[in-house]
């Protein structure tokens, strides 16, 4: 038990502390606050976007454009991996 | 108090990540750290958008006499844990390989006997 | 990876166009059960992947370039930004669902009809764009994990790593 380890313990509990006192006062469980927006998408799913599935809809076509940045993490992933791997041609 | 049980469950899953980030010497358990935060990250953004006595936002079929705005489940904080789930795969096969790549040149996985960046 | 037993191979060649059906009917009813494009790619991908552990790193890579894996990435990419210009092009705005109630000819629409409000069976001409999103996003997912999957597991077995 070095004096590092001791520091490193009491700044953990400080931190958890803050963090459960901030877990404890979100909305209580069942009960989201003030739902108008999605109450709007799931009403309107089926006429103006013309799908049965409320997610799909959410994630292609209210919110397209962060599937669209996803997209392009995919794309940096591999082109990464690809180019840590490559060999030397002789 | 006792009904945020799942908002807790999620600080002590960041915690254990946590602990195994700062108190451990091999890289391959930091990585798994690393990959237990981000699903208490995930856990917290599903548990946010849940409806007492809730069935999924989907049409097709539904369950006999279901109420739709006022029964169903929000779907923006699911669509949003798709993404987060696909940023989380990206990053852990990122830094797989550079774990890969940092054994083939040093010959050990010790964090503390890998500290030179010149040669 | 050295190659598994006769055991092993046989019944994975049978299981494999099994789970290569099932992954693309999770892609293609996107729009009406749970599911979608990420969903269904990462089953077919698990079941390539099962593929490459049964015949071993070094058979699967002399037989599969990954240059052709890249490309057909790159393909998903290009046909999941077509269709987002084509929304510009055609509608107005960028990403606009400019197929849902659009006629072609005369009785014949493209996943174009609108579902009758309420909890209705599944009719697969619905959806408008996202049938063909989700097709270009599952191509994406599919040949990204099984590219990275096949570098890694023959780049850790070559004879410079084991030391």
């Amino acid at each position: 038990m070095t004096t590092r380890h001791i520091v490193a313990v009491l700044v953990f509990s400080i931190v958890a502390v803050f963090f459960v006192f901030s877990a404890l006062m979100i909305h209580p469980f069942g009960d989201p606050g003030s739902p108008d927006m999605d109450n709007h998408i799931i009403k309107n799913t089926q006429t103006e976007a013309g799908t049965n599935n409320g997610v799909t809809s959410v994630v292609f076509d209210y919110r397209g454009f962060d599937t669209l940045g996803e997209a392009t993490i995919l794309f940096t992933a591999v082109a990464g991996v690809m180019m840590i791997f490559r060999r030397k041609k002789r | 108090m006792i009904y945020n049980i799942p908002f807790i469950a999620v600080v002590v899953m960041i915690f254990i990540g946590l602990y195994a980030v700062v108190f451990r010497r091999n890289l391959i358990k930091m990585v798994i750290g690393i990959t237990i935060i981000e699903c208490g990250v995930n856990l917290f953004l599903i548990t946010l958008g849940y409806r007492e006595g809730g069935v999924a936002p989907i049409y097709t079929s539904l369950p006999k006499g279901t109420r739709y705005p006022s029964e169903m489940v929000l779907p923006v904080p699911q669509a949003l844990t798709l993404t987060s789930i696909v940023i989380g795969v990206a990053v852990l096969a990122l830094m797989l390989s550079l774990v890969m790549h940092i054994y083939k040149h040093y010959g050990t996985l010790d964090v503390r006997k890998i500290r030179r960046l010149k040669e | 990876m050295s190659e598994m037993s006769k055991i092993v191979r046989t019944i994975s060649n049978v299981i494999f166009p099994l789970i290569t059906i099932f992954g693309l009917y999770v892609i293609a009813h996107g729009h009406l059960t749970p599911g979608g494009g990420f969903q269904g790619g990462a089953v077919v991908a698990s079941g390539c992947i099962m593929l490459l552990a049964a015949y071993g790193s070094a058979w699967a890579f002399e037989r599969i370039k990954e240059k052709r894996l890249t490309a057909f990435e790159s393909l998903g990419a290009v046909w999941f930004i077509g269709v987002a210009f084509l929304g510009l092009f055609v509608g107005g705005i960028f990403f606009a669902n400019f197929l849902v109630g659009l006629k072609l000819f005369d009785n014949f629409t493209l996943f174009g009809n609108i579902p009758v409000v309420g909890s209705t069976l599944a009719d697969i001409n619905t959806g408008g764009v996202l049938p063909l999103m989700n097709f270009a996003v599952g191509l994406k997912v599919i040949a990204g994990l099984f590219a990275v999957v096949l570098v890694m597991a023959y780049a850790s077995s070559l004879k410079e790593w084991k030391k």
